[in-house]
């Protein structure tokens, strides 16, 4: 087996321990799970509070609801923003219950981090592609566990041997009895859940692995899904708040007379973030922002260009960075090799720019706080917001909403959204309801990129075309450091820096790779696929150009360099390499194929890419993508997320920077100038996903790494350039 | 001020004529199925039909709306809508969903323009629909297999 191969990689190998002994002491899910009578706060009472059927149901755990008219509800304890856990979870349930999928619905589970916690991370929140991976065994128990409790009523209501009873597709039977879930919930509600009820083995799937409908495609379809910003309160004002032009600058002055004025402005008011604009609607709210004038104390911004930064990371990574591997005699066989092969990498911050801009509604009342958000860490937003308000805990709920695409910018380890709401609603000075906006331009010039990297890379080849060496070195900022996750670094190192330029599948018996950390004001964080997102594109672009120097076939050359412990690896490669007639020809009536192969999140994939030079820019055709997710639970929705990382990626490729200027300002500002892939640039995307037994992982960020290198390495057959700094429209009009 | 229909009924409201449509929409008619992306006409979430042709309601002061008549999402109805709906619920079209209405709107005002569209039609009726979930693959399918059940 592959070792874990990031710091995801470590947190899962974590969890499976963690698994374990939640399963040899009875399970989790299982064990919050008491008589009705002492439900107050038990899981079973929170997954019946949430509801809007009333107390008639039955809810044997903290994640099931089954209703008198036979509906099953499963509390989803990962937010859905597209990548799928609402039918992914509710499938595990399903499956195990022996329920008819038309009977499935789903919700988001309220915060509380006990009840919902991801078993990957300790704390209520989602990431790192574990939705599925964590819940995998937790949500199947739980609906073995709520099946077994109404074949228990089923067998005491008539008098027959619980071994005789079947379920299927939701209907209980014995002989000539015959009951649906909801007439048995009351009976059910009342006994005891069996303290670790078997699950199914894989043979006896009859959801799992199949193509069931999506369960929020309808509302999503016409209109009627409910967002954050689809909140409104009685007497709601809408709030946007003016941020410094330049990162880390704060608040010297403002005048504000020109923006009370504007009918339906309620207030101004500064706040740590900025100065806040309250009005009685959005419209109102805008235009009284643009009438502020506000004075930034500039002295502590970040003052320097991107350009600027990229010279300074060049010049820390000549430095070799700290050690964060090492094989073998490591880069010291390249000098004096016979050739050595070398390549700067450059990749720009990127802005996630999901489609729904960040948005929150909170809800002050004498008696406490109500939050509306798609809060993609509520383990962190609660207290953030708790705090920040001065309230009991227990006085403030919120509800995680459906979220216009995250993409990562949602999963705010410093809870820096959360926080500015709660400073927006404490500035208003009095209870009320109040929803705080961010526009694009906001969101575009707000922070949070993906990281700047720098990449220098170097490998030797001897008199025989053999490496002598791989070098490394990756220079940008740390997401951890600075916040609570922090503590998550060890000797220094913040492995989701650099993730994927370790650990590779190839047999690169003298290998270093260094990592050069940087600072700046500028916030960052992670962005779909986090480090695999230029470690992605460096070691496969640059294997491609060792390999052209050997004079070996892209697809044969990693084949044959691949470890023998790397048969995933291997098996996607090969079978993405059938699908697509791979056959050494990498030009073929003015299209290139370019290829590349990259495990993020314990999830392979490789990739080929079909291209042609369209007025000076690739056009991508086609693209062939295998993917080995383990268990394929969902293969749609597997199918789905392969398409959506691909078109993710290639737009960030060809397009996107956020870039300072001279000064430090953002140059971009909304979609015109952050420009997004459309419909016309979306190539024909060929999925297939390989066959496992293994436990699955996660299918929301491993589609995008391979896309940019696969379509660079053609472009590089094509037309005889490289690209080495992204995106593709900045380096081929230099 | 304007009195415009929207979605078959009479509606009148009390704002500044530089209101644009979509928050007129959304906070005062609290119809929120036309979503707001970026503000500027530049990634059709809000799009709607004004005067039966497709729109971007974010730039659309309600000045321009007075006496038109205008059909969002929610008064959506007719065989191409329903046949749109059909195919974007086979397929399973939507991810997040924030950008689906807005894609809704524009397939079903280019299947009442084009019986058959080609990938060209397509295309051009559907590149100012931004979507960041790159949902593009189904959404393309989706029109054809639509505009298929249309011609069945």
């Amino acid at each position: 087996m592959t070792p874990p191969t990031s710091w995801k990689g470590k947190i899962m190998t974590r969890s499976l321990s963690r698994r374990a002994f939640l399963g040899s002491s009875a399970g989790l899910v299982i064990g919050l799970t008491l008589p009705l009578a002492a439900r107050a706060q038990s899981g079973a009472a929170a997954a019946l509070q949430s509801g809007a059927t009333g107390s008639a149901g039955f809810a044997p755990n903290a994640f099931i609801r089954v209703a008198p008219d036979d509906t099953v509800t499963v509390l989803i304890k990962h937010i859905e923003f597209g990548q799928g856990p609402f039918t992914g979870l509710a499938t595990l349930v399903a499956e195990e219950m022996d329920a008819d999928w038309s009977q499935m619905r789903a919700e988001h589970a309220p915060a509380n981090d006990e009840l919902y916690k991801n078993l990957a991370f300790g704390m209520q929140g989602t990431g790192g592609s574990t939705a599925m991976a964590n819940s995998y065994m937790q949500m199947r128990k739980a609906g073995a566990a709520a099946r077994a409790l109404l074949v228990a009523a089923a067998a005491e209501d008539w008098g027959v041997p619980e071994a005789e009873i079947t379920v299927s597709k939701g209907r209980i039977s014995h002989g000539a009895h015959s009951s649906g879930f909801g007439a048995l919930a009351e009976r059910a509600a009342g006994l005891t859940p069996p303290e670790d009820p078997p699950v199914k083995s894989a043979d006896q799937f009859t959801l799992i692995g199949t193509d069931l409908p999506k369960l929020d495609t309808a509302a999503k379809s016409n209109g009627t899904a409910q967002f954050t910003m689809d909140v409104y309160r009685e007497g709601m004002q809408t709030v946007v708040v003016a941020h410094p032009r330049k990162f880390g600058a704060t608040v010297a002055g403002f005048d504000d007379s020109a923006a009370v004025q504007v009918p339906g402005v309620v207030a101004v008011r500064q706040i740590p973030q900025g100065v806040a604009v309250y009005a009685t609607s959005t419209h109102a709210a805008l235009k009284g922002r643009a009438a502020l004038s506000v004075d930034w104390d500039e002295s502590g911004a970040e003052t320097r260009s991107t350009e600027q930064m990229f010279e300074e990371f060049s010049q820390a990574a000549a430095e070799g960075g700290q050690e964060a591997e090492l094989a073998g005699r490591g880069a010291s066989g390249i000098d004096g090799a016979a050739r050595v092969i070398e390549a700067e990498f450059r990749f720009p911050y990127l802005a996630h720019a999901p489609m729904e801009p960040l948005d929150g509604v909170i809800e002050l009342r004498e008696d406490g706080a109500e939050v509306w958000m798609g809060s993609q860490f509520p383990a962190l937003d609660k207290p953030t917001l708790v705090q920040g308000l001065g309230v009991a805990p227990e006085t403030l709920q919120l509800n995680v909403m459906l979220a216009g695409g995250s993409f990562g910018r949602r999963a705010q380890d410093t809870a820096h959204f959360a926080a500015e709401l709660a400073e927006v609603a404490k500035a208003a000075g009095g209870p009320g309801a109040f929803k705080l906006v961010w526009t694009r331009e906001d969101d575009l010039q707000g922070g949070y990129y993906r990281p700047l990297t720098v990449h220098r890379m170097r490998a030797g080849l001897d008199a025989e075309g053999a490496l002598t060496g791989w070098d490394n070195v990756v220079v940008n900022q740390s997401i951890m450091a600075g916040g609570p996750m922090a503590q998550m670094m060890q000797d220094g190192l913040d492995p989701t820096a650099y993730e994927g330029s370790t650990r590779m599948p190839y047999a690169l018996s003298d290998l270093r790779v260094g990592w050069a950390a940087q600072e700046s004001p500028v916030p960052v964080l992670w962005w779909r696929s986090v480090g695999h997102t230029h470690t992605g594109y460096a070691t496969e672009v640059f294997l491609d150009m060792v390999l052209e120097a050997q004079g070996k076939d892209p697809v044969q050359g990693r084949l044959d360099l691949l470890r023998a412990d790397a048969g995933r690896d291997r098996a996607v490669l090969e079978k993405v390499a059938q699908m697509a007639g791979w056959d050494g020809t990498k030009l073929r009536d003015g299209r290139a194929y370019g290829v590349a192969l990259h495990e993020s999140f314990n999830t392979y994939v490789a990739q080929i890419a079909e291209v042609s030079d369209e007025g000076g820019m690739p056009r991508v055709h086609r693209v062939w993508c295998a993917v080995d997710c383990g268990v394929a639970v969902n293969p749609d929705v597997i199918r789905a997320q392969m398409e959506g990382g691909i078109g993710f990626g290639l737009g960030s490729v060809l397009y996107d920077e956020i870039t300072l200027a001279e000064g430090g300002a953002v140059e971009q500002a909304n979609f015109d100038t952050y420009r997004m892939l459309r419909i016309h640039e979306m190539p024909e995307v060929m999925v297939e996903i390989l066959k496992s037994d293994a436990d699955p992982t996660g299918v929301g960020e491993p589609g995008v790494p391979p896309i940019g290198p696969a379509v660079t390495n053609a472009w590089r057959a094509l037309t005889g350039r490289n690209v080495t700094r992204l995106p593709f429209a900045r380096a081929l009009e230099a | 001020m304007a009195s415009f229909e929207l979605n078959g009924r009479e509606v009148t409201v009390d704002l500044p004529d530089d209101t644009p449509l979509l928050w007129v929409l959304r906070d005062d008619l609290r119809l929120t199925g036309t979503k707001f992306g970026c503000g500027v006409a530049q990634c059709g979430a809000c799009t709607v039909m004004l005067n039966g042709m497709t729109r971007r309601s974010c730039v659309t002061p309600l000045s321009m709306v007075e006496g038109g008549f205008v059909t969002t999402i929610e008064g959506m109805e007719g065989p191409e809508y329903d046949a749109v709906q059909a195919a974007w619920g086979a397929l399973d079209v939507p991810q997040c969903g924030w950008c689906q209405s807005g894609q809704v709107m524009s397939a079903t005002a280019l299947l009442l323009e084009v019986r058959q569209p080609s990938d060209a039609d397509i295309d051009n009726a559907m590149a100012g629909n931004i979507c960041r979930c790159a949902t593009y693959v189904r959404i393309r399918k989706a029109i054809h297999d639509a505009a298929d059940q249309l011609e069945g």
